[in-house]
């Protein structure tokens, strides 16, 4: 690889914008794609690639391309810069994953308790609005509170945001899908919603809990939304 | 957060370091990482990242530090039915191939 596209892939990659990097076996031979001046097959085959977010080599025009696809990262908006999320926020971020905080109490929500992550103090409703979910975004509620938690799952339902997932004991969480109903989220909308959140691993401790709702995220990240 | 390996493939370069990308291009049966996955290697020495469960990494890096001194890539095949693999004993029975270029 030379200095320059290497420059270009990173500048790519913090701009957000999904590419490919194309590289010809076993020469070398490198571009970024898509690209006007590419083959059709081969931009094709790199738009294939990012949508599945799937690395591989394939037999393209007569040649053997290794495709290395860079979709922008998934991100992982947490509702309520509470405890948990101080659990949370270290251990996601190795996932690779964009992390954003949202809470309005400026006391909860500093870059003291959570450094390195993008913190909005807006409320949930218009933070959710800022942000956009879509089918590359989830969603984690963690502040028990009406107030907070259910503008942001109101929106959340309203969105392609690939995994829902709401902190709180079954019956709070049953009273909370009684509130979204009167909303106008129909059964199937609700049971996005993973709630109580995260795998049943007898979880106690906030390490413990952030662990299990991880885990449940990665399932459904790696499944596509249609974990076992 | 540590830096990723394509920001950390900049920063040995700006650092002066001659630098060598090894990527996992092509994965059959149990292969520990998949494709995608890569090391990088400095002409000092230092190694970031992986390209197996730790079996070929070994290998590797004595390519790179080839093909940092040539500056010709390398596509190597690494397998339960090649030689070399049975001697740097990639356990796990899997077969990748990795592609091994200098930063230039």
């Amino acid at each position: 690889m030379n200095a320059a596209t290497l420059a270009a892939l990173n500048a790519a990659r913090a701009a957000l914008r999904p590419v490919v990097l194309a590289t010809r076996l076993p020469d070398g031979h490198q571009m970024l794609l898509p690209d006007e001046a590419a083959s059709p097959a081969l931009n094709a085959a790199a738009l294939v690639a990012l949508a599945k977010d799937k690395n591989g080599t394939q037999e393209i025009d007569g040649s053997a391309w290794f495709l290395h696809a860079y979709a922008p990262p998934v991100r992982l908006v947490i509702v309520g810069a509470v405890h948990i999320a101080q659990s949370l926020v270290p251990m996601a971020a190795p996932l690779g994953v964009q992390i954003i905080v949202v809470d309005p109490r400026r006391s909860f929500a500093t870059e003291e308790r959570f450094p390195n992550v993008t913190l909005m103090d807006d409320w949930p409703d218009d933070a959710m609005k800022a942000i956009a979910p879509d089918s590359r975004t989830a969603v984690i509620t963690l502040t028990h509170d009406p107030k907070l938690d259910d503008p942001a799952l109101d929106q959340a339902l309203r969105s392609d945001a690939f995994y829902i997932g709401s902190l709180g004991s079954r019956r709070t969480h049953a009273a909370r899908l009684a509130r979204l109903a009167a909303l106008g989220h129909d059964e199937a909308a609700l049971a996005r919603i993973k709630g109580p959140v995260g795998l049943d691993i007898g979880a106690v401790s906030a390490p413990e809990i952030a662990l299990s709702i991880l885990a449940e995220f990665v399932a459904y990240r790696r499944r596509l939304g249609r974990p076992a | 957060m540590s830096l990723d390996i394509l920001h950390q493939a900049e920063a040995w370069r700006a650092a002066g370091e001659e630098v060598a990308i090894a990527t996992v291009t092509e994965t059959w049966g149990s292969s520990p990482r998949p494709a995608g996955s890569q090391l990088l290697v400095s002409r000092s020495g230092r190694m970031e990242g992986s390209v197996s469960g730790g079996c070929i990494e070994g290998a590797v890096a004595e390519a790179a530090m080839t093909t940092i001194a040539t500056g010709v890539p390398q596509l190597l095949d690494f397998g339960v039915t090649d030689e070399q693999a049975w001697e740097v004993g990639l356990a796990c029975g899997g077969k990748l191939k990795v592609f091994v270029e200098k930063l230039s």
